[in-house]
């Protein structure tokens, strides 16, 4: 027998066994994320090197730039507040950035997308594998300033362990957010309003650098609605304690966020997916 | 489950104002190649599309495996492998860890899928450049590469979209003997292919489509037959000849096309009278698909 009749098993005939299919299944969702962590494999040093990198730089920069005018915010020392808050840029970055990017790329110039979907692979398993698989980076990512943090003074404390799961929920929202712009994208282009209008005005609208009870009532307003404020919050409660009734409603607003996302993700992406 | 390893009745697909499949029926029996011949924009890739539910029909039913799509595509994406027209390998990834995750989108068990691997690697030709990158291999690698990983999980039906569409004549060979070889291990194979060398070589059973729906079907010595006759007059001759042989042909009914530097004139052999001269020769898929489609290919 040639070698492809032994592969191509009709010879003996394989009955199909009935098998029930079920949503979300969790074997196809590591099949994605195997192919996730194999290209994470190749490309870990660049990814951890750029998320480490970029909140020690704004650590750096705010507090010891901006902590030497003001050292102490909201009766923590600055390095404290700091640390805490570039958490959450850290988790944005690490999360909304690989949702628009890496959906984009591989759904529309690698088609990979197009090539597993011709597998037993729903949209809904697709989207929610790759948006888990960067939410726990994500998590895993937004240690990294409170570990630089300690370096500079910032005080370890059991809550941290909180921070990962915080990072998590945080960064499933912002990866299903960035799924939803690259599905309504039309270029990758557009990620640049997206970037400049939405992300930037985010960061620094979520008392991450300074608490935002000297904003104008408006923007307070605003930040309210910014689930990276939620997430600051959050993060600051749990490092610098202590954690009261106003977090529970935190995590409610980033667990809705998240939720909201997701669905919206799987079902915009999901149009374009399936002609 | 019938007969059909595919059936499709009154399958309609629309892309806004352009209806790519246009109320097409089409049964595929088991066990055997079927090719599915037209000219580009027949409509041959969306109704592949159609089959995994990566296209979801505006009207008409659709049974994979005796599995209802759109609802039951998953069971059915389960028991067939896909080769897509255009390669949609992962570049960043080598050989071996592209077959192992499509190995586990396709569910083989663990303790199965190493084996599985090597199997295509085997299958591919490819055992040496395993732990090669996609973007370090040649054009026909990556093609065999993308055929391997559609058979990972030894499919009962697979769907090869232009299968060689783009490769050169050696590499075109090799695919050939595989499909072939799947056939005959007892796949059932449905094809597109806008090449009718390729079609008359492998398919036992063609559909011809065009524009949307399949407008003849049978062996392709049937097709022949039916569309062609068994002989077909080519007559030579300068432009300004054949235009008056082109001319004639039209008025005496006579079934004919256009063919290079000749005209052929077909059915030739039930043609009595003042034929002009020309060299006869047997008639051929081509000549039954342009006299069915209207349309030159290549």
């Amino acid at each position: 027998m040639d070698r492809v009749s032994a592969a191509a098993g009709a010879s003996e005939p394989v009955a199909a066994p009935p098998r029930r299919v079920h949503r979300l299944e969790g074997a196809a969702l590591s099949a994605v994320m195997s192919r996730d962590i194999a290209i994470f494999g190749r490309y870990w040093p660049s990814t951890t090197f750029s998320s480490v990198v970029q909140p020690t730089i704004y650590l750096l920069a705010f507090g010891l730039g901006f902590g030497a005018i003001q050292s102490r915010v909201n009766h923590v020392d600055y390095v404290q507040y700091v640390a805490t808050g570039v958490v959450a840029t850290a988790v944005l970055f690490s999360s909304a950035f690989p949702g628009m990017f890496n959906t984009f790329v591989r759904w529309q110039f690698q088609r990979t997308y197009d090539a597993m979907l011709a597998t037993p692979l729903d949209v809904e398993e697709l989207i929610t594998a790759e948006t888990l698989w960067i939410s726990l980076r994500a998590g895993v990512y937004g240690m990294a300033p409170l570990l630089v943090g300690i370096l500079f003074g910032l005080s370890p404390s059991w809550g941290m362990l909180l921070v990962p799961f915080i990072g998590f929920i945080t960064g499933f929202g912002f990866a299903s957010f960035g799924v939803v712009i690259a599905a309504v994208a039309k270029t990758i282009d557009n990620f640049n309003y997206v970037t400049s209008a939405v992300l930037t005005p985010m960061f620094l609208v979520a008392g991450t650098f300074f608490p935002i009870s000297t904003f104008p009532p408006v923007l307070r307003l605003i930040a309210e609605f910014n689930p990276l404020y939620h997430c600051v919050q959050l993060v600051r409660d749990a490092v610098l304690g202590p954690l009261g009734v106003a977090d529970i409603g935190h995590l409610a607003v980033l667990v809705g966020f998240a939720l909201l996302m997701w669905r919206l993700a799987i079902v915009l992406l999901g149009r374009r997916l399936i002609d | 489950m019938g007969e059909s390893a595919i059936s499709l009745r009154g399958a309609v697909k629309r892309f806004g104002d352009i209806t790519a499949v246009d109320g097409l029926d089409l049964e595929v029996p088991t066990g055997i190649c079927f090719g599915l011949l037209g000219p580009n924009g027949a409509g041959k890739s969306t109704t592949m599309r159609l089959l995994t539910a990566q296209a979801l029909a505006d009207a008409g039913d659709i049974e994979v495996l005796g599995y209802v799509l759109p609802r039951e595509s998953k069971q059915a994406r389960m028991a067939m492998g896909v080769v897509p027209q255009l390669d949609n390998l992962d570049v960043e990834l080598t050989c071996r860890q592209i077959l192992t995750v499509f190995a586990r989108l396709y569910r083989v068990p663990a303790p199965e899928r190493g084996a599985a691997v090597q199997r295509a690697l085997e299958i591919a030709n490819l055992v040496p450049r395993a732990e090669t990158i996609v973007r370090e291999l040649s054009g026909g690698m990556r093609r065999r590469l993308l055929v391997a990983r559609g058979l990972i999980h030894q499919p009962r039906l697979v769907l090869l979209d232009e299968p060689t569409v783009g490769l050169d004549p050696q590499v075109r060979q090799e695919l050939w003997s595989l499909i072939d070889s799947l056939r005959a291990s007892g796949v059932t194979v449905l094809m597109s292919t806008h090449y009718i060398e390729e079609a008359e070589r492998l398919a036992d059973i063609v559909a011809v489509m065009s524009h949307g729906r399949v407008i003849a079907q049978g062996t392709p010595a049937e097709l022949v037959l039916a569309h062609a006759g068994q002989q077909v007059l080519e007559v030579y001759g300068p432009p300004p000849e054949l235009a008056r042989i082109d001319a004639l042909a039209s008025e005496r009914g006579w079934s004919h096309r256009r063919s290079g530097p000749a005209v052929a004139i077909l059915h030739a052999e039930s043609l009595n009278g003042d034929l002009p001269d020309g060299v006869l020769r047997p008639a051929n898929l081509e000549d039954a698909f342009v006299a069915l489609t209207g349309e030159l290919i290549e």
